[in-house]
């Protein structure tokens, strides 16, 4: 029973890994832009919630809001700054975004202090869902149902759209486009503000499940990153099978050891590096 | 009348060297024109100058009496000026009815019905992944695709290059097929054969300069600039 729990635990977390992992896949598909910022889009989902919430704004209004106010923080950023860095070496965009993460962690400590704090489950899922002998808070269930949700949507939109054709027709090749009348600059920053919005909504999600601290995009950056590795740059795919593997990983460890449950992630990750270069599903 | 297309005297460069020295050219309403010339003479760069993929340094490109230089090539595509690339620029990972439907656009007298009818073959492949396709049919794609655009004038690099016979005479038909629906065509092609059978004229450039300018009989008259110029027997 106590795996269950975990296992449920680990779907949860690997749905929100997923999420939150998505976007900076896809960008990276796109743009070949390495973004250590995308862990601070996170935190300001989580902490927008947060502060929407403690202004009395019901969690079902604050979620929605805090996404779309990270999506075009993002959209701006993208378009004032980092697409001028894109064709520079690689060091550049990890210099130029730890520098945009720190600025926009040491903002959060400056509005909402150093501490953090907590937001309620949101009205109506409250309460814990009972079978039999299982207990589970019915916020966690939602949660995975809202990113499955939402996963089959973000697939349908990729695959199945013509505005996803032109997302992959962007990653290919954007001089391609060009010549069929497309302005890529626009489409970059559309897909950046969208991918960061994602990690907003993973923050804002995560928020009454863990609470908010200035420091929750750090840890949220290494988690993306090991799974955009372990899944494959660029690949939807890998990132929805790689985001569950690791949440599923992680919290089943927590029980059989506890220390032991990041180690195991980053051997992970270290092993698919040295196996299969380009991640499980990653493309050539 | 306007041409559809006039480039004056274009200067182009690759970093420091001068690629380009002043091509000077036109095609008119209705026309099919090659543009002829050795290996490195600079065709493709003209043509990747045209439609704004190079900057020139100098010259004026018009489309359709509007002056177009300087701008992004994704405006001067949107203008109306469609290249199809020495590469053909087929999205690999893209099936080709997506290849086919990232270019439709609002404003166009071409639809995808009226692809499948000129190009039946891209019909019976639609589902296929770009990078599945023959070099032929990756070619007819790529003009395909072009259309959709609602090209006012159509670039075509090498269209030919490296296939088979008789997909030859299939895409020499095609693009006949084209030209009578009113879309004139600026043909880079090294294929003799198929420049004679199709173009109204022909220009000849060497060392980025254009040397010589003739319509397809006077052409056909005078073996010699061909020798001369092109060092192949007619
Ligand atoms: N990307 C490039 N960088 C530098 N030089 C180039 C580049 N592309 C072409 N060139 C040079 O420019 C000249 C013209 O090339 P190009 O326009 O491709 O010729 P053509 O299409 O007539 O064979 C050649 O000398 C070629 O070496
Ligand atoms: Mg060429």
């Amino acid at each position: 029973m106590i795996y269950l729990f975990q296992v449920l635990n680990g779907i949860g977390l690997g749905m929100l890994y997923f999420l939150l992992a998505v976007g900076l896949s896809v960008v990276f598909g796109l743009l070949q832009f390495v973004n250590f910022a995308h862990g601070a889009f996170y935190l300001l989902g989580a902490y927008l919630t947060y502060d929407l919430t403690t202004r009395g704004f019901s969690f079902w209004l604050a979620m929605p809001m805090a996404t779309l106010i990270v999506a075009c923080i993002a959209a701006v950023i993208e378009a004032l700054l980092l697409h001028r860095i894109y064709k520079l070496p690689h060091t550049f965009h990890i210099l130029v975004t730890v520098g945009l993460a720190l600025v926009i962690q040491e903002m959060v400590i400056i509005a909402w202090g150093p501490l953090g704090g907590s937001v309620p489950a949101p009205d109506g899922l409250q309460g814990v869902v009972i079978w039999g002998d299982f207990i589970y808070p019915q916020y966690r269930l939602f949660t995975i149902g809202l990113t499955a949700v939402l996963a089959g949507l973000l697939w349908w939109l990729l695959e199945g759209t013509r505005l996803g054709a032109i997302v992959r027709g962007g990653s290919e090749s954007p001089s391609n486009m060009a010549l069929l009348g497309y302005n890529t600059l626009r489409i970059n920053t559309a897909v950046f503000g969208f991918g960061a919005g994602l990690a907003g909504l993973a923050g804002a999600l995560a928020a009454p499940i863990r609470g908010v601290e200035p420091f929750m995009g750090i840890e949220a950056l290494s988690v993306a990153f090991v799974v955009v590795v372990i899944g494959g740059m660029g690949s939807y795919t890998g990132a929805l099978v790689a985001g569950l593997l690791v949440g599923v990983v992680q919290s089943v460890m927590t029980t059989l050891w506890p220390e032991g449950a990041r180690l195991m992630i980053y051997i992970g990750m270290a092993l698919v590096i040295a196996l299969m270069p380009r991640g499980l599903l990653g493309r050539a | 009348m306007t041409p559809a297309l006039r480039l004056t005297d274009l200067h182009s460069y690759y970093g420091k060297s001068h690629i380009l020295q002043g091509v000077n050219l036109e095609v008119g309403q209705g026309e099919i024109v090659t543009l002829l010339g050795r290996n490195g003479a600079g065709k493709s760069t003209t043509l990747k100058t045209a439609v704004g993929l190079i900057m020139p340094r100098q010259g004026r490109v018009e489309l359709a009496g509007r002056d177009v230089t300087g701008q992004p090539a994704h405006r001067i595509a949107s203008a109306g000026l469609s290249l199809v690339p020495e590469d053909r620029g087929i999205f690999q990972l893209l099936s080709v009815e997506e290849n086919l439907r990232i270019a439709e656009r609002r404003g166009s007298p071409w639809a995808i019905g009226d692809i499948y009818r000129i190009f039946p073959r891209l019909e019976e492949r639609r589902k296929n992944g770009g990078g599945q396709l023959s070099g032929g049919e990756q070619q007819m794609l790529s003009i395909a695709r072009a259309l959709l655009n609602g090209p006012k004038v159509l670039m075509l690099d090498e269209p030919v290059e490296g296939l088979a016979p008789i997909i030859v005479e299939e895409i020499v038909a095609q693009i006949r097929l084209i030209r009578d629906a009113g879309v004139p065509i600026l043909l880079v092609e090294q294929n003799l054969a198929v420049c004679s059978q199709l173009a109204d004229r022909h220009y000849i450039l060497e060392l980025g300069r254009i040397v010589l300018c003739a319509s397809a009989q006077e052409f056909r008259g005078d073996p010699g600039a061909i020798d001369r110029y092109l060092g192949v027997k007619a």
